[in-house]
Formats: C-alpha cells, structure tokens, sequence
C-alpha cells in the first residue's frame, strides 16, 4: 500500500504548480472567465510545449506516454490553480474518446495534433435532459448517400466554441437497449449545419447549445465502430469522473489554504479570527472534506489507471469528492466575510467551480444510485 | 500509488480469517453485546479470547517479541484490526485502552522493569487497565484534575475521586493521574502511575450507562499506598506523557471495518426485506441513504489506511487521527440514524424482545453511538486539535 507520489509525479506536480503561478496569475483567469473564449492561445502553446496535452498518450501518438494517474496528479495542480480553457475537453474527453476508440490512421493523426497543442476537442453528448444515460441521447445520425446525416441538439457542450473537432454521440439504431445503438462521429466544427451558441454559465466556463441540422460526415469519421459508442463513452466517462475529482481536490485544497492563511492575519476584536473556535471548526471539517475526497479519488484513480473494475470506487469517488468541495467553499467563504463577496476576490472563482463540478457527469444522488445498484438495492 | 495489498499481506488475511472462525465461541455471537454492553458473562469469553490472541502475539501486535508481541508490519496490523472488527470478534475499547493507550505510554516512558512486567501481562492477555483520567469537575480540562498522590517514605499515597472509568469493575490496574505538585501551573503538576486495583482504600461503584448496563465506574481513593515505582516516568511530566500516549496509534481502522459490517447488514436486511415482498429496497431515499453510507465509509477507510501508510513511513499522525477519530463518530451516528429510519418501528424493539430484528440493533447503535465523540476527547476537543495542531491556526484565549 502506498498512499504517495512516485518521485517524478512529484516532480510533474512542483513544476506544475510554479509554472502556473507565473504564467496563469488569477488575473489572467478571471480575463479568460469574462471572454467568450475562455482560454488564451499563449498559454495553451506553453503548456503543449511542456507536453502537457500529451501527457497521457502512448508515444507513438506522439503522446508523453504518461500513466492516468499522472494525469491526476497534473489536473489536481491545475485545479489548484485554476486555469481556463479547454483542456479537460480536449485531452481528457475528446483525446481519451480517439484513444479508445479510433483507428490506427485517427490516433496518429489527431492524438499528435492534440499533443502539439494544434488541436481543440469537444465532446458533444449531452442533450436537452441533461442526463449521462444512453437513454438521452435523441440526437440522430442516418446514412444517406453514402454520409451520415446528423441532426439534434447537444446541450451543455464544453468549448464547442472553440474546438476545431466535435465528437458527437448520436443514434444510428432504433432498439429497446439504446446503449447498443449509439456512434460517436468525428465532426468538424465548422460543417455547414452546425450553429453553436455561448451559454451563459455560473462557473463561466464555456458550455454551449450546438444544434446539428443535416449536418454530413463521411463514414470515416466512426469513432470506435458503428452502434459501439456508449461502451467508449462509459469507459471515458468513468476516466473523466476521476479527472474532475482530482481537480476538485485541488480546487478544494486552495480554497483551504486561502482560507487558512487569511483567518491566521485577519484581525478583528484585537485577536486573528483563526483564534475563534467557530473559524477553526469550520477548518477542520474543511481539512477532512480535502483529505477524505483525495484519498477515495487516488483510490478510484489508482484502479482505473491499474485497468481494474471501479465502478463503485469511482461513483463513490464522486459523490463525495463534489458535494465536498462545494461545502469546503462555502466555508472558505464563511470565514472571508464580505470580502469574499466581490467579484474582486479569487474565492468566488473556486465556489462557482465547485458547483459545477459537482454536477457535471452526475451529481451526488446520482452517483448514489450507481452505488446502491452495484451494491444490489 | 498503489492501494494493493501484497500477496503475503493477503494470505495473512485469510489466515487471520480462519484463526476467527475456529476461536471466536458460537455462544459470542448469541449474547452479541456491542460497544458499553458487556455482560459478566460476554466479559469472560472476551477475556479468553483475547488470551487466546495474545498467545498468538496478535493481541499487541505492535510490541517488540520480548514483551509478548511480534513486531508486526504496520499494513499486517491493520488486516488483522479489519478482520477482528469486521468479524465482530471480541474485542474492543478495552484492548486499545490496555494495550494501545496505557502500553503504548508505558512503552515511551517506563523503565525496562516495567515495561517487561506490564507489556508482556497485557500483550498476553492477562491484564487489562482502565483509564483514571476524569473527575467530577474535569472532562475536556484534563489537565485541572485534582486527585492528589504525595510522597510518603517510600511509597506514594493517593487520595481524589475518578469517574467514567470503563471497566474498572473488571481491570487489575487503573492507569492514574494524579496532581504531584499543587504549586505549579496545572500543565506542570501531574505525574502517572500504574495502580493495582485490588489493594486497600480502592472503591469501586457503579455506573449504569444509557444501555442500561455497567461499563462504567466511579473510583474512589481513600489513603491508597502504593510503592514508588508505581510512578511511570518522570515525576510532575505526566501531562506531556500522557499526550503522547493520547496520539499512540489512535488508527481506528477497526471502526472503519466494525462500520462497514453494520452497513452490509443493513444493506442486506432491506434486500431480503424486498425478498419477502417489502417495499422498503423500492424505496428511492432509501436506497441513497444507504449508498451515502458506503461512499461516507469508504472515505473513513482511506482515512485510516493513510494513518497506517504514514506509520508505516515512520511518519507520525497527529492531527490525522483525531480528524478520522471525528470521521468515525459522526459515520456511526449517521448510520444508527439511518438504521432506525430503515428499520421504522421494528428499528424501535430491544435485542430481546418478541418479533425484534437485526437483534434490536438499530436501537442500540442509535443509543451506544452517543459515546464516540463523547469520550476520550470530545468531537470538539478533536477539533481544536485539528486546528491548531493541524492547520497551525492561532491558539484560542
Ligand atoms: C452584501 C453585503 C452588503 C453589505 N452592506 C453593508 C452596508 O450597507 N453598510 C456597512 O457598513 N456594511 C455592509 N456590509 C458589511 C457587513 O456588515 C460585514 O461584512 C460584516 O459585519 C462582517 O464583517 P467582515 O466582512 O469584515 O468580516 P470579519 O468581521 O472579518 O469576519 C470574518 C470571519 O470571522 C468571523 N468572526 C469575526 N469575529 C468573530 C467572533 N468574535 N467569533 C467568531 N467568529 C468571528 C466572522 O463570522 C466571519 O466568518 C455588507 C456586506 C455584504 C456581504
Ligand atoms: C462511554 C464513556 C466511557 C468513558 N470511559 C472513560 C474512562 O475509562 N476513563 C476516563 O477517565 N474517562 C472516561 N470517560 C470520560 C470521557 O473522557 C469524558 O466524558 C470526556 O473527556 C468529556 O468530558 P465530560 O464528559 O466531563 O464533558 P465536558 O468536558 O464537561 O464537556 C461538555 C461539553 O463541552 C464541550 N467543551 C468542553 N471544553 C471545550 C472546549 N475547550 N472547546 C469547546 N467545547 C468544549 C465538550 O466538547 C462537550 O460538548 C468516558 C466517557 C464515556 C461517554
């Protein structure tokens, strides 16, 4: 057992850390957050230079050939940190998606342009209803003409604004099991038919509607094989549910230290505030809430990187880890006073993630349902 | 990373497993009295149990050979806590006390004399301690007790009042403390000792706990002689020791494992409910309760498998395990109140009365649960620790 960092993660983590603290000061964050771009080229090119985009392909894709669970380690430092734009999108649902499912010819291709950071990914799946059930999916793709023909609307879609590639998951067979009728097509994002709007979003990270309206692709788009898309966007998903954890207990973890260090200097009744026993309760749940989400999510981590099954892990992982770092926020909040409350503050950038974290991919109760299943209730 | 266990690790596990089955009496299980509920008769089979296991080197695990133990890997430790608690085998506060708490500040400050006398007696299961640390006017503010011990010749003579003291109808030694210097501040004036229970001037009355049964004493010392090494460590240091002693190994993993076996049965009540034709596994709220029991415990159990990967490093926990200590308190509570939800009205009936379930545990955890985050440090007393200790915040005034 072994609750560590291997030397190099901890390399990859301090290196991490220092190169964000310079390059993507909480100025630069709250610019991006305000622009309807939501990233800023310069930085993206850094970080693609330091093989971050890379980071968890084989080499041959010209990938860093980094296990998952580096990727962990790097995604818990950026969500310390915070930095916008559209990497999870990219590397981990788009760059994952090609991984598992694309050809030779598609992993060499696009999986080195991801890596170069020459290429912007979106992962189009969900629809009006807001679920991540196979069940959802109405979005349609049928062949005509040798092309299928793609029309729906995708919903709460990350960084469609600016990917270059949308991997859409769409009907291609009407059954009673529509997990085994659902193809995931590689979409230029800029086909005719395609009309992507910003929405307006709490976190002010880029989700958007895209409306597909007879929309064609070549048959070589298929990514991972036709009516075989939902096992793919499971297995993804699961890796992706892991990823937003990591970097939820980061984000958890700053918000900590934010507020650890401000409740050690703000001073009111002639005493620091941190000699208050209600602000130290509130740091102590704090701290329990940070180390109790990082351990289930190394745990989940740990098996999914290891290729063992983990789906109770991974929900449990969830379920905690995003229900956690909301509370861990707000108490952060608690403890700034009004201060916290300006747009001003770097606090609100963690309170408004948290809550999107925590419903992305399924929020608690629904992450409990997937426990109580594998548990047989 | 890596939250595997080795191969020899498991095999010890399955050999634990086996040990259990063939020694833990059939007879154990049909009084199944749980945490404050020992009977005169569920106290001697635990007793014997626990003999058995210190034959085998298992009870203190942790101590060296010499003393009775087998200098037992960190990560082996907490298989074999996993496998005791889980399987309900009879063990519990008793042995952390005598063998975790009072051997493990014995162990730091006693003399080798008595560290081969009371280590290998508990470690062998022949003796066990009870704590005198509170009074009357002292809970939380340990350090103001009053119980006097003043140095008379050749030995110490010890006069005061302790209360709340678990087993001290059963123990053989009461692990003391005691004001040695009245002049000093509070911190600066205590000393500890090992005192037999079974001399003149010890008295020893009962007190019944919510459970309705007698776990727990008060001790009365009236003129109580006892020789000079009864003293452990340094005279008037006995605050800094026992603080010490407070963080040996306060793991807990086995109520992580005692935890999830209380869950899987209440998971499985309600599955064989639905068996019968009740709703209840239907039931949506339910079912998210008891899913929000498992994520809850799983994150205890990480909690305490870091605190033994940090041992195991030869790191040391502080502020860790009184914030696992805090996890598992409120976990227990959670559960006992989500047991008497799911249970309803049958959640209400005692283990012996006509159509109870669950051998009436529901009522009792709900009733027993109250005592973690009560003693040895309350909720609020861990949390303080946590702050300053931990996150380093100012110290309160
Ligand atoms: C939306 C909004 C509108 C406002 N409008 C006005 C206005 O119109 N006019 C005006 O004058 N002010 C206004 N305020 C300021 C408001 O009155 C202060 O925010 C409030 O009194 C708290 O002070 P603080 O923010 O400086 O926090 P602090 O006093 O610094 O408190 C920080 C943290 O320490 C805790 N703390 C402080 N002392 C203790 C203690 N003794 N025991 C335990 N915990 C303690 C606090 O509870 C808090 O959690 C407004 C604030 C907000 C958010
Ligand atoms: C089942 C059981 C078994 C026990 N066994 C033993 C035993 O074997 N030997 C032994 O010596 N003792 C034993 N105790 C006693 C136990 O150690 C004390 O109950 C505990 O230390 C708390 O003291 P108290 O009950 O006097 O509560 P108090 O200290 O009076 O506390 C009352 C309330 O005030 C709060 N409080 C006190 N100080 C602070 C503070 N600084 N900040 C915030 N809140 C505070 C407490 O958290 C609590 O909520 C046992 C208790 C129980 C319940």
């Amino acid at each position: 057992m072994d609750f560590g960092l291997s030397e190099e993660q901890e390399m990859l983590k301090t290196s991490a850390r220092d190169f964000l603290q310079k390059e993507c000061p909480k100025k630069l964050v709250k610019q991006l957050d305000e622009s309807d771009e939501g990233y800023s080229p310069e930085l993206w090119r850094k970080m693609a230079e330091l093989g971050w985009m890379g980071l968890p392909f084989p080499e041959k894709y010209g990938g860093g050939g980094g296990s998952f669970l580096d990727l962990v380690v790097l995604l818990e430092t950026m969500g310390y940190n915070i930095v916008p734009g559209p990497f999870f999108s990219t590397v981990v649902l788009g760059g994952m998606v090609i991984l598992a499912g694309g050809s030779e010819e598609q992993k060499k291709r696009l999986l080195s342009e991801v890596a170069s950071g020459k290429l912007i990914l979106g992962l189009a799946l969900t629809e009006p209803d807001a679920k991540y059930e196979a069940a959802s999916i109405k979005t349609t793709a049928a062949l005509r003409d040798g092309k299928y023909i793609i029309n729906g609307t995708k919903l709460f879609v990350l960084d469609a604004n600016v990917a270059d590639y949308l991997l859409c998951v769409a009907k291609t067979k009407s059954t009673s099991k529509p997990e085994n009728g659902l193809t995931i097509f590689l979409v230029n994002s800029k086909a005719p038919g395609i009309k992507c709007t910003l929405l307006e979003t709490l976190a002010r990270d880029k989700q958007c509607e895209v409306v597909f309206e007879n929309v064609a692709v070549p048959k070589e788009n298929i990514l991972g094989g036709l009516n075989r898309g939902w096992q793919i966007i499971q297995d993804i998903l699961q890796k992706a549910i892991v990823a937003k954890c990591a970097e939820m207990v980061g984000g958890a973890q700053a918000a900590l230290d934010m507020a650890v260090a401000y409740a050690k200097e703000r001073v009111q009744f002639n005493r620091p505030i941190g000699s208050f026993q209600a602000i130290q309760h509130y740091c102590a749940n704090m701290v329990s809430d940070v180390d109790g989400s990082r351990f289930v999510t190394y745990k989940a981590a740990w098996k999914v990187s290891e290729g063992l099954s983990a789906t109770i892990d991974v929900a449990v992982a969830k379920a905690w880890t995003g229900a956690a770092y909301s509370r861990v926020t707000l108490l952060a909040h608690q403890i700034f006073g009004a201060v916290g409350f300006t747009m001003d503050h770097d606090l609100h950038l963690y309170y408004r993630r948290a809550k999107a974290g925590e419903i992305i991919f399924g929020d608690g109760a629904f992450q409990r349902t997937i426990v109580a299943r594998e548990l047989g209730l | 990373m890596d939250f595997r266990f080795s191969e020899e690790e498991e095999v010890f596990r399955q050999e634990v497993r086996q040990w259990l089955k063939e020694v833990v009496p059939p007879r154990w299980y049909d009084i199944d009295a749980g945490l404050w509920e020992e009977t005169e008769e569920s106290w001697a089979l635990l007793r014997e149990f626990q003999r058995k296991l210190g034959q085998k080197g298992w009870l203190a695990p942790a101590y060296p050979r010499e003393y009775g133990g087998s200098d037992m890997s960190h990560v082996k430790r907490l298989i074999l806590a996993e496998e005791l608690y889980y399987h309900q085998a009879p063990v519990g506060v008793e042995m952390e006390i005598s063998i975790n708490w009072v051997g493990g500040a014995i162990s730091l400050f006693g003399t080798e004399q008595q560290k081969k006398k009371y280590l290998t007696e508990v470690a062998k299961g022949e003796s066990c301690f009870c704590l005198g640390y509170s009074e009357p006017n002292s809970g939380s503010d340990l350090a103001s007790i009053q119980t006097r011990a003043v140095e008379d010749g050749d030995s110490w003579v010890i006069n005061g009042q302790k209360i709340w003291c678990s087993y001290a109808h059963y123990a053989n030694y009461c692990w003391l403390g005691a004001r040695t210097d009245p002049n000093v501040p509070k911190h600066k004036g205590i000393s500890m000792f090992v005192i037999n229970m079974k001399i003149p001037g010890i008295t020893v009355r009962p007190l019944i706990n919510i459970l309705n049964r007698h776990s727990f004493n008060e001790v009365f010392f009236d003129d109580v002689r006892v020789p000079k090494d009864a003293l452990i460590g340094e005279k008037n240091r006995g605050w800094y020791q026992l603080a010490m002693a407070l963080d040996f190994e306060r793991s807990l993993i086995g109520t992580a494992a005692a935890n999830q076996r209380l869950i899987e049965e209440l998971i499985q009540y309600v599955k064989e409910a639905k068996n019968s034709g009740n709703s209840l596994g239907d039931d949506p709220l339910i079912k998210d309760e008891l899913a929000e029991l498992v994520v809850e415990n799983d994150v205890l159990r990480m909690m305490c498998y870091r605190i033994a990967w940090m041992y195991s490093k030869g790191l040391h926990p502080s502020y860790e395990s009184s914030m696992s200590l805090l996890f598992s308190s409120e976990l227990l509570r959670h559960t006992a109140n989500v047991g008497m939800r799911v249970l309803g009205h049958y959640g209400e009936l005692a283990q012996d009365s006509k159509d109870t379930v669950f051998k009436g545990r529901a009522m009792r955890t709900y009733l027993g649960c109250i005592s973690i985050g009560v003693g040895g440090g309350t909720n609020e007393i861990q949390r303080n620790i946590v702050a300053m200790r931990g996150l380093g915040l100012p110290r309160q005034q």
